[in-house]
This record gives C-alpha cells, structure tokens and sequence, in this order.
C-alpha cells in the first residue's frame, strides 16, 4: 500500500466525479419547471433577464462547460433561490450539523453493531444469537421513517425524555442519531455474525480456543480481525450516507443538515444546489471507499502486497 | 434408497420461508384484487365523517379526508408490490443480459464491462433515483424503470461470474462441439442453470426496490395524490401519530411484514438453492 497507489486511486475519481456532474446536470435540468416559477408567474422580462443573469438562457452544454469551468477553482455557483448566496456558503454552513449527526450515529453504529454480532456469532442459535439477530431483522425491514416516529413517540411525548423538535442544543441529536445508528447497526451485526461464524470454524480459532485464551479474546481479537474485512466494506459507503447527510431522518427531524437541503433544493429547483450537495455526496461515497480500501489493506496485508504485484 | 433432498424439499422444510411464501401470497392476492374486494373506493372521501378509530364499518378507521385506510392500504400494496416486482424484472433483465454477455465474451470486454459496474456503483445512486423519480413523476412507468435501472449492479457481477464458470463446464463444452447455436445454449444451458441464483437476487432486489420507492414517496418527490403507497400513507401516519395513531400502524405493520416475509424468502431460496452459500 504505497502513496502511489492513493495517488492513482485519488486519480480516478476525477473522471467519476465529472460523470455525475453532467449526469446530475442534465437531469436536474430535465426537471419540470424552473427555479424563477412563482404561484404568481414574474413577467416575461423579469425572468429573461434573471435567467440571462444566471446564464440559464445559454445552451445547456456552455452552461455544462463554465460550471465545470469554476468547478476547477472551487467555485460552485450562486444559489438560485437563496439570494445573495453562493452554494459554497450554502453547504459550509448545513455540513458541519450533517458530519456531528453522522459521526455520532457512526459510532453508535458500530458500537451495538458489531459487539453484537460477534457476540451472537460466539453461541450461534442460542438465545444470545437468536434475540439480537430477530431484532437486528427487524431493523432491517423498518424503515427509518417508522422508526424515527416511533421512537419519538415514547421517548419524546410518552416519557418526556428527549425533546421532540427543535435544534440547537446537543440533546437535540440524541433522538436523530439513534434513529440512523440503529437503522445502520441492524444490517451490520448481521454481516459480522455471519463473517465471524465463518472466521470462528477456522483452524487458528480453534488453536486460540485450545490454548485456553479468554474467550471475549478469541472472538474479539482473532476472529473478529478476519471477518472485518466484508464489515469494512459495507462501511465505507454506509459512513458516506451518514456525514453527508440522511435526506429521510433529517427531514424526519427538521435537522437543518445537508440531506435536508438536498430534498429542499430539489423541490425549489434550484440546479444549483442540486449539483453542489450531489458532489458532495459524491466525494464523500469515494474518498470513504478509498478509506474503507486502505483499512482493509492495513487489517489484511495481503491485500496490499496483491495490489502492488 | 434416500436421495440427498432436492433443493424443493430443503425449501419446505425452512418453516420461516414458507410462511413468509404464505404470507406474501396472501397479501398479494388481495392486494391486486382490491378493485373487487375493497370495501370503499380508495379515494372516496366522507368529509363529515372525519378521521376515526378503527369500528365496524371501517375496520382499520378512516384518514383525515374520511377514506377507508383499509381501502387505501390495499390499493397502497397494489401500487409498492407493483414496484416492487416491476422495477426488479427490469433490474433483473438488465443485469441478466449484461453479466451474461460479459461472462461469455471475457477477456478484456468483461473486465471493461465489470470496470463499468464498478464505476456505476460509486455514483450516488439514490440522488439519482430521487431525480429520476422527480422528473418522470406524473409516470408511474418511468419510476419503475428508474428504480430498477441502478438496482441491477449486483445482478450483473453474479450473472457475469456464475456465466464464466459455466462457459467452461464440459456439457457447454460439449453442447459447442455438436454444433449447437450460441441462442440454443443460451437456452438450453445458460439460463436454466442460472435460474436458481436470479430466484434467489431477484427476491432480495425487492425489498430494496420497495424501501427505496417507500423513501422517495416519504419525502413527497415520488407519486401523487390521490394515487398511493404504503411509503405515502405511512407518511401521512407520521406527520398526524399522535391524534391517529391507527394511521401510523397499519400501513407500517403491514409494511415491515411484507419485507420481513421477502428477506425470509430470500434467504431460505438461497439455502436451498445455493449450495455454495449454504455450506458457508
């Protein structure tokens, strides 16, 4: 695993990136309507000169080439609905909520998901295995949008723990971000149960076991290590969705995040927008897949002795 | 003298999997008989009657509009299963093709061609979808087809690597020594043996499909009033729990069960019918 290697890798998310770009422009612009519709329709001269303003009056691929064109120095357009506002500003301001919300839903994550799946995996079919594993299924098949509701329901209004809306206080993440953290530990105690019970009928495992080390190192140390990788994997992405932001849960909760932003820049048409937040979603999916490949690498040498080959 | 079990006879004896068959036949059935059996039309509305509890004449009570929920949540299933199975078979025929094609050129055409479905399944796909969904919305046809159009990656690598080590068994082999048209080993070979592992993808595609269709009605950008699905009804649950909790619960139970029923399905197809997995 060389510096070349992440070279090469950062590399080859440019022509990636410059696929969505033109793909999410073209569609964002083969949206119906427009970002100057009002209730009350602007005069025709009013929204010729404001799409002359924004350049939206050239033809799609000029406007496809300058965008790409102040994409190169950091520059990602003027919002079109917010006045005055440049997107850059737009997203410096809602990713910072978006990345602490999904940072601490990371880390619930994977805090209850995999300790429980090696747990579940050390007495496979037994209640230990059977009663996670029926919830964590469960998990699964309930969207977040029952879940969120639910939970604020007996939390918020049922017990008066949590406050049920609102944001600015810290208090205001808890309910949030076990909402996303429990939705995304369901599938992961899963996938570690399963890798583990696979590492675990391994002869080194049995090796460790005869020895007569503790078992929470068996599983926690030995055969955890090597059923990491698939769990990794699934990671990466997964962490992409959480820092740049769930559009479900934040709607769900009013978060004032970049998911949110996203559903609301589409609803007012706002290409601009559309495009910037999808970008960032974008970089975060690669650069986490660079960072999910890296630490397989450093689990699993192997891996990166076959990629320097 | 006992046979090894066929993988038919391993199925039925995954209990889960077969009441999660029962289960989803059942709801199925009366879901797309709903234009019969429902007792209200889905979008009659009682404006004096209002919201009420479950009672006798409405047995899962009324919305705000005074529209049976019952109604609604059978023309709702109608509407998630329909996406559900349609946006899978198109999925499914994408990636089926595709993988077959790439397994049996090989060489560098299949590795350009896996490269490819490397590539597509880094895009931010959902963003995508919710776009797609935007556009083509007034068209129930074109969600369908957007769903199922990057639903079909995983379909296509598992296609392409089963078709590879297909294309050098020997009664392909010896299919292509008698002279055998490629169309006819395609039928007669290829897609028979590669039905069991599409059962299996296919069945664990719909759940996907159904939540990702449930996520984009729930952010309103998917289908439209008075049309709708249980994402939308479980919307319109949410936003009133407190005063009407039996619109909440209804469609959510009913929700949670269908895919909790088709990813016991899966699973227990993929038991059976799977032997490399199973042995895992």
């Amino acid at each position: 695993m060389s510096l070349r290697y992440v070279i090469k890798r950062l590399a080859e998310m440019l022509p990636v990136l410059l696929i969505v770009v033109a793909a999410t422009f073209f569609l964002a612009h083969a949206v119906p309507g427009g970002p100057f519709d009002r209730d009350r329709p602007l005069p025709a001269e009013v929204q010729e000169k404001l799409n002359a303003y924004y350049g939206l009056d050239q033809p799609l691929y000029v406007q496809l080439g300058n965008y790409v064109k102040n994409l190169l120095h950091g520059d990602l357009g003027p919002s079109l609905k917010y006045p005055g506002w440049t997107v850059n500003e737009v997203i410096e301001k809602r990713i910072p909520v978006s990345m602490a919300l999904g940072l601490v839903s990371l880390v619930l994550a994977v805090v209850i998901g995999i300790p429980v799946g090696v747990l579940a995996a050390s007495r496979p079919n037994s209640w230990l295995d059977r009663v996670p594993m029926g919830f964590s299924l469960l998990g699964i098949c309930i969207p977040s949008f029952v879940l969120g509701p639910l939970l604020t329901l007996f939390f918020a209004l049922y017990l008066g723990w949590f406050p049920p809306c609102g944001w600015g206080l810290p208090i205001h993440y808890v309910l949030p971000a076990v909402t996303l953290g429990l939705i995304t530990a369901a599938p992961l105690a899963r996938l570690t149960r399963g890798k583990v019970i696979e590492a675990g009928t391994q002869d080194y495992v049995r090796t460790a076991r005869a020895k007569g080390l503790p078992l929470w190192r068996v599983w926690f140390l030995h055969a955890l290590r090597n059923g990491l990788l698939p769990v990794v994997t699934y990671l990466g992405p997964a962490a992409a969705n959480l820092v740049s932001g769930s559009f479900v849960v934040e709607s769900l909760f009013d978060v004032p995040g970049l998911g949110r932003m996203f559903v609301t820049a589409i609803i007012n048409r706002d290409f601009m927008l559309i495009l910037g937040t999808t970008l960032v979603y974008a970089i975060a999916l690669l650069v986490l897949n660079l960072v999910a490949d890296l630490v397989k690498a450093f689990l699993d040498p192997r891996i990166a002795r076959g990629q320097q080959a | 003298m006992q046979a090894t079990p066929s993988g038919w006879q391993r199925f039925c004896r995954d209990r889960a999997a077969v009441v999660a068959l029962i289960f989803l036949a059942i709801v199925g059935t009366i879901c797309f008989l709903s234009p019969w059996i429902a007792p209200y039309p889905y979008m009659a509305q009682d404006l004096a009657l209002g919201p009420v509890g479950p009672c006798a004449s409405h047995w899962l009570g009324t919305d705000l509009l005074g529209r049976d929920v019952l109604s609604r949540l059978l023309q709702g299933g109608m509407v998630s299963i329909s996406v559900g199975l349609i946006a899978t078979s198109v999925a499914l025929f994408v990636g089926v093709l595709y993988g077959i094609i790439a397994g049996e050129l090989g060489g560098a055409v299949e590795r350009l061609m896996m490269r490819g479905v490397d590539i597509l399944s880094t895009l931010p796909l959902t963003l995508i979808v919710i776009l797609c969904m935007v556009v083509f919305g007034q068209n129930i046809w074109m969600v369908f087809i957007a769903v199922g159009g990057v639903s079909w990656l995983t379909m296509a690598r598992i296609i392409c690597t089963e078709t590879t080590s297909l294309k050098s068994r020997q009664f392909v082999e010896a299919s292509i020594a008698l002279g055998q048209s490629k169309r006819g080993i395609l039928v007669r070979h290829y897609l028979p043996n590669l039905a069991g592992i599409i059962a299996i993808y296919a069945t664990l595609t719909v759940p996907g499909v159904m939540m990702l269709e449930a996520f984009v009605s729930f952010l309103g950008l998917g289908l439209k009033a008075p049309m709708t699905s249980w994402g939308m009804m479980i919307k319109e649950g949410a936003d009133i729990m407190e005063e009407c909790p039996w619109l909440l619960i209804s469609p959510s139970v009913v929700f949670a069960l269908t895919l909790l029923s088709l990813n016991f399905l899966g699973d227990g197809l993929r038991d059976a019918f799977d032997p490399r997995a199973s042995r895992r």
